[in-house]
């Protein structure tokens, strides 16, 4: 029995492995050594080796200034979107009336697609902004904010249900413990909750981190990159490379190689960071 | 249950791996269509050649602004498009390998300007599905009114004594001076410079300079090399862009957010007398809600930049939207094309669906001049276009190198009317985008 499981496994894998193979191994294999072609279907792509690589830092600044923005862009919506998601999280536990209505409130922004919070929070923006004269492309900085500002409206209220949910974790006999041992409320907060929801930290830094880095959509409806490229992200940037111009799908393509690569090595940094911190109960 | 469910999941898998197969019977025609207003004509025409020939039209249509892409991806099937849609120069140069040559062909005979199609060395490649004509649409009702006012302080009389751009910003900011008296918010519409809606800008309004420079340099365009340009009519260009600006219904600061609808609504609902577009914003004046505007009172002005000899000048007409096909699909598929595009604007029943349901002004002889359209400003275009002593400009903005640039020109178009960017920044970013994406 164990020989023939050992020697005919494989086969019950089949299915799946087909299944993987079709919809993910594949076509991301094609996708990298599309990078290193030139193309304008699959079909017909040409090698060209590093070209398309060198091309990214030759051709314009673009890539590099989309970079810089998304980075800023980044650190500013990781700290404040946790920083804010955790506050709430904590008054949302404290058994304060009305809390499911609020817990649900918070988390309804989540439910909307990102084009058209984009569209809606462009006629927001623009009508504060028109009281001043101007408008959303006036200057880079008004796009910076209203992107942040509307990161922080749609991932606040899911950040804080995983928060709700680490915090409800917690035995409440160490809060008692360390409220009969004399510590207040910032001591008990730093001491005791903080080192207890490090798996919820770990969880919602990296849904912020790569959330925030991969944006496009919000980034799409909301700025489209106005003034100039100034507010244009990496994902944005790519997919102008990709459509915007003939001949240049395999600069596009390399961005996206590239972007990958980002993405990955900051998600995997940040896990390591954030997993060294966390703690048994 | 287990086993029920694993069974489904692996029936599914399967089941996927084979649809997109078959269709592909002898007598269905595909054709990828890129223009979304022409959906619904394209389909009451592939009912009418069903009825008539026995034969089907496939008509696919891509979501607005996303051809290249379906293109892209349709062109690679086996079942791939036949009858495709090029938008110039540009998309002849990615589709080179698709295009077939269409010398041949009967269309291709009764074609009224061969210069109108896209050709490179011998070869046919791409032949024109209309002509379109763009200009300075105004509102005679309002211009009327101003010339009415014994205080102005122009001379001209009439419309017809508007010929030069001396003539139009003399006329337009003495307008605005009387704008109250008007009853309009200002003399043109929004310049409309939000990114994806700049196209009358960057586009339109910035075909005249290249005209105006390939005719000095004798360029010719049909010669698809042309990497670099000079922008030396770029006085021009500004001198009408900042007439826009100044004598308009909206703070240039706000223009950022402005759509063209808005631009047309303005137009539509008498808030301003002249607006720049072309003869398809007819259905977008017309479906307006509460618009004031009688269409016996639009008429088309030529766009004068201050050129020399721009009083002979006439609208700009041209096209974007070119028939290919296929050249790797078979014979007989490619035989299938050509008949259909022969039967559309040569048979009775397929020039009236050309005339009354596409609404084009179709450059065949084939069609007579009572067949022309019906709206008022393709009647315009199409008295523009016959009037003596007159010089129709092309639109040589098909060779403008990518949309890549297109839009950085409009964002810098946009920053320069917000009072954030020099004139002489813009000018060199359209001489640098424009030598970066050529190459």
């Amino acid at each position: 029995m164990q020989k023939s499981l050992r020697k005919y496994g494989w086969l019950f894998l089949l299915p799946t492995l087909i299944a993987f193979l079709i919809a993910f191994v594949i076509p991301f294999l094609a996708g990298v050594w599309l990078s290193f072609t030139e193309f304008t279907t699959v079909t017909n792509a040409k090698f060209v080796g590093l070209d398309n690589y060198i091309r990214i830092f030759t051709d314009n600044r673009d890539f590099l200034n989309a970079f810089w923005f998304t980075v800023k862009f980044t650190v500013v919506s990781v700290v404040s979107v946790n920083l804010l998601a955790f506050i709430l999280a904590l008054l949302l536990t404290k058994g304060l009336r009305g809390t499911n209505f609020f817990r649900t409130a918070f988390f309804m922004p989540n439910l909307i697609g990102g084009i058209v919070l984009g569209y809606i929070w462009q006629l927001i923006i623009n009508g504060v902004l028109s009281g001043m004269g101007v408008d959303l492309t006036y200057r880079a900085e008004y796009g910076f904010w209203g992107l942040v500002v509307l990161m922080n409206w749609q991932m606040i209220g899911y950040m804080m249900i995983i928060y709700v949910a680490g915090l409800q974790n917690i035995p409440s006999e160490l809060h008692e413990v360390a409220a009969i041992d004399g510590a207040g409320g910032f001591a008990t907060l730093r001491h005791i909750t903080l080192p207890l929801v490090m798996p919820s930290i770990t969880i919602c830094t990296f849904l912020t981190l790569s959330n925030s880095f991969k944006m496009f959509d919000q980034n799409y409806a909301l700025t489209g990159g106005a003034p100039g490229k100034e507010t244009q992200m990496l994902a944005l940037d790519i997919y102008n490379t990709f459509y915007g111009s003939v001949g240049n799908e395999g600069v596009g393509q390399a961005k996206a190689v590239l972007f990958f690569v980002l993405v990955a090595l900051v998600a995997l940094i940040q896990l390591r960071i954030t997993r060294a911190r966390e703690v048994e109960t | 249950m287990k086993k029920i469910l694993a069974i489904t999941l692996i029936c599914l898998v399967l089941l996927g791996s084979m649809v997109g197969c078959s269709r592909n019977d002898e007598n269905t025609l595909y054709f990828l269509n890129f223009k979304p207003e022409s959906a619904a004509a394209y389909n009451k025409i592939a009912a009418k050649y069903k009825e008539e020939t026995g034969k089907t039209l496939r008509v696919v249509t891509a979501a607005s602004g996303t051809y290249e892409q379906t293109l892209k991806s349709e062109i690679s099937k086996s079942d791939a498009p036949v009858l495709f849609q090029l938008n110039g120069v540009i998309g002849y140069n990615a589709w080179k390998d698709y295009c077939k040559d269409l010398s041949d062909t009967e269309i291709y005979k009764h074609l009224s300007d061969p210069q109108l199609a896209i050709s490179s060395g011998e070869g046919v490649y791409g032949i024109p599905a209309v002509v379109e004509g763009y200009g300075i649409i105004y509102n005679k009702e309002i211009t009327d009114r101003y010339f009415a006012l014994t205080n102005r302080a122009t001379k001209y009389a009439s419309m017809d004594e508007i010929r030069s751009f001396e003539a139009l910003s003399a006329m337009v900011r003495d307008m605005t001076a009387h704008k109250d008296e008007l009853g309009i918010r200002g003399v043109f519409a929004a310049t409309s410079l939000k990114s994806g809606e700049d196209w009358r800008f960057q586009t339109h309004l910035a075909n005249l300079p290249i005209y105006y420079e390939f005719e000095k340099g004798n360029i010719d365009i049909s010669r698809d090399d042309i990497s670099e340009v000079d922008f030396s009519y770029n006085t021009h260009y500004k001198q009408l862009f900042d007439l826009y600006l100044n004598n308009s219904t909206t703070d240039p600061k706000l223009l950022g957010s402005k759509q063209v609808a808005d631009s047309m609504a303005e137009f539509a609902l008498g808030q301003c007398a002249m607006v720049q577009n072309g003869n398809w914003a007819w259905s977008q004046i017309q479906g307006v809600n509460g618009n004031t505007v009688k269409s016996e009172n639009i008429k088309f002005l030529p766009i004068y930049i201050g050129a020399e000899g721009e009083n002979t000048q006439g609208l700009c007409v041209g096209t974007e939207n070119y028939f290919a096909i296929n050249a790797k699909a078979t014979p007989e598929k490619q035989k299938l094309a050509e008949d259909f595009l022969a039967w559309l604007y040569t048979s009775e029943s397929g020039k009236d669906l050309v005339t009354n349901e596409l609404g084009f002004i179709a450059p065949y002889d084939t069609f007579e001049e009572d067949e022309a359209p019906s709206d008022p400003l393709g009647k315009e275009v199409y008295e523009w276009m016959n009037k003596d002593g007159v010089n129709t400009v092309p639109w040589v903005f098909s060779i403008f190198p990518s949309q890549n640039f297109k839009s950085d020109f409009g964002a810098a178009l946009l920053q320069y009317a917000q009072g954030n960017k020099e004139w002489s920044e813009v000018v060199s970013l359209f001489k640098t985008r424009w030598k970066e994406e050529s190459a």
